[in-house]
């Protein structure tokens, strides 16, 4: 795959039905994988998946959105959508993963969090916020990996980690296409235009240092998936060495303060005051005359 | 005594008559959005904006919102030089978002969708920060996340509660990725004024949705909502669409809210200043914040002895 392939070109290898799953890469990366189900509070979310199990002989615990294969499964699997009730199984297994001092890998892939009637009643929002709140704060070793679909808020409840990488032809943007073009263009065909403006490919973030790494798919990982996944693994082990040598050398605090200062920096914005001060920006200077001179 | 203890709410005509809301010449009506009838429109102001008739509150601007919510002249506003630098040079069928950003803050006076700084309520000092609707639906970009952010840090280092008063479309679509990050890092500096053992109280307003409910918003000790607020994830036409059900009467209104136990209280905006007042008494004892009257009589024995 070369990576000027255009934005919607990336956005449909992205949502493959053939691509694999989290549960693919579980099986195969996660030896001795146990699949943990429920929130304790109202139900099963299928589609979250999240259990325990040994990578690369450490214990660990595993999240992800499942998406299914074919129509069936992915109406069960409500088409990787959680509501509610998967995001406080996620928050459960943050919270065990934490007691026990596990380290947490997490696999991104869905369109987005569930809009329905019912996840509303039960607090979509608060869940996702309190995921947001619980992740930058939990004292162990966290790595995300967006494998297909990093589709909003559904995707960053389960993301927010000490690395986030992704694959070449992963997605990840504050809005589907589709919705950014209803709302921005009025009009839902103007998808493959949206995908090109929210600049949502794995190239485009990791310019901007919202991703720490590429894992690259010489060929798509539907038509390789052993060796997409294979090379996921490996790259979420040279990750997780280097934050546990991190907590090893410096402790988990100073972790935590590079988590913080990791997203406390996310942002581009400018401030007019004090460039107006400095004389840094002549157009701004220009803007603010009366102030300038 | 403490002004707390004062029976009535403090606004007064003058204050009134002194806001920045809509200029209307006197003896002129305005017509209530929701039941139609008409208020004079001094009295409409003088009742915060809330219809007389049907109790609709209509929606505020960020200064009508601190001129109604703070003590008068006690505002002292925040990082108002800091505004987007449109990462992504954004454009939609040939709107460039540079453009936008211009005519919002033209339109809204404001030089970004969030104000913040400090400010007291009924004597109490806390650090606000405040939405402005009229800026691009009061979306959460880069540089309402970064000015969440600074006044958050700013409300550790002065030991000062903090109280956010949102209403918002969500996350804004012209940065993307780094919108949605900016609710990674409203939480995270939320967290932190949790860690220090400081309040937040949310205060929910019409309309409340995505991504700006779905993280600051919510990460709050205290979650207040306006009487008839629409508060969401997804919007109601969203889910009709995709979900084809019919939505019961009041889905998503604060009551709703209330109703499902995802807010604290419903609180009419007249009495909000003394509802958080009050709060702020009882954290007093967490925060040993400055300017708690009669907290502050009971721990020095100074000033006010009688």
């Amino acid at each position: 795959m070369t990576s000027t392939a255009p934005a919607w070109e990336r956005v449909q290898l992205a949502r493959k039905p053939e691509r694999p799953h989290s549960l693919a890469y579980i099986n195969m990366l996660i030896s001795g994988f146990v699949e943990l189900h429920g929130d304790r509070r109202f139900s099963d979310d299928p589609s979250i998946v999240s259990g325990i199990g040994s990578f690369n002989g450490r214990t660990v615990m595993v999240i992800g959105h499942q998406k299914g294969t074919n129509t069936k499964e992915n109406l069960d699997r409500n088409f990787g959508m959680p509501g509610p009730d998967g995001y406080r199984k996620a928050l459960r297994t943050f919270h065990h993963a934490e007691k026990f001092g596990f380290p947490l890998i997490c696999f991104i892939d869905t369109p987005g969090a569930d809009p329905g009637l019912s996840s509303e009643e039960r607090g979509q929002a608060t869940a996702i916020a309190e995921n947001l709140l619980a992740l930058s704060s939990l004292k162990i070793p966290t790595v995300g990996v967006v494998i297909g679909e990093g589709g909003s808020g559904g995707a960053l409840a389960i993301s927010v980690t000490d690395r986030l990488l992704m694959l070449e032809n992963a997605v990840y943007a504050v809005a589907s296409p589709e919705a950014c073009a209803a709302i921005l263009w009025k009009d839902a065909s103007a998808a493959p235009e949206a995908a090109e403006a929210l600049k949502l490919t794995a190239q485009n973030l990791y310019e901007f240092e919202i991703i720490d790494e590429i894992i690259p798919e010489p060929e798509p990982a539907h038509e390789a998936s052993d060796e997409a996944i294979l090379r996921t693994g490996k790259t979420i082990e040279r990750h997780l060495t280097e934050i546990e040598s991190i907590v090893s050398d410096q402790g988990i605090e100073h972790l935590l303060e590079l988590r913080y200062q990791k997203y406390r920096n996310i942002g581009a914005w400018v401030d007019q005051q004090e460039a107006v001060i400095s004389g840094d920006s002549p157009d701004l200077a220009r803007q603010n005359g009366q102030t300038a001179n | 005594m403490p002004d707390f203890f004062r029976r009535k709410p403090t606004f007064n005509r003058e204050d009134a008559e002194h806001s920045d809301g809509p200029v209307v010449p006197d003896g002129l009506w305005v017509k209530c959005t929701s039941c139609k009838d008409l208020v004079y429109s001094k009295d409409f102001e003088r009742w915060y904006r809330v219809c007389p008739k049907c109790d609709h509150h209509a929606r505020l601007t960020a200064t009508q919102r601190l001129n109604y919510l703070l003590d008068s002249g006690s505002f002292e506003e925040w990082d108002r030089g800091i505004v987007t630098a449109d990462p992504l040079h954004f454009s939609a069928n040939g709107d460039a978002y540079h453009e936008k950003v211009q005519q919002a803050s033209q339109k809204s006076g404001q030089p970004e969708s969030l104000v913040t700084g400090r400010g007291r309520i009924q004597g109490y000092d806390a650090v606000v920060a405040a939405t402005e609707f009229a800026f691009l639906g009061a979306s959460m970009g880069s540089a309402f996340g970064e000015k969440f952010v600074r006044a958050v840090e700013k409300a550790v280092e002065l030991r000062l509660p903090f109280i956010s008063i949102s209403n918002s479309g969500g996350a804004r679509m012209h940065e993307s990725t780094f919108s949605l990050m900016q609710m990674a890092k409203t939480t995270a500096a939320l967290s932190r004024l949790g860690e220090h053992k400081l309040p937040h109280v949310s205060i929910l307003t019409d309309p409340c949705y995505g991504g700006v409910t779905a993280s600051y918003a919510t990460v709050a000790d205290i979650i207040i909502a306006e009487p008839g607020a629409m508060i969401g994830f997804a919007g109601p036409r969203v889910i009709e669409q995709i979900t084809r059900q019919k939505l019961p009467a009041g889905f998503q209104t604060a009551e709703f809210l209330l109703k499902h136990g995802m807010i604290d209280m419903v609180c009419r905006r007249s009495d909000l200043p003394e509802t958080i007042a009050l709060l702020l008494l009882h954290y007093a004892d967490a925060t040993m914040g400055r300017h708690t009257p009669g907290y502050a009589h009971a721990s020095t024995g100074k000033e006010g002895d009688a």
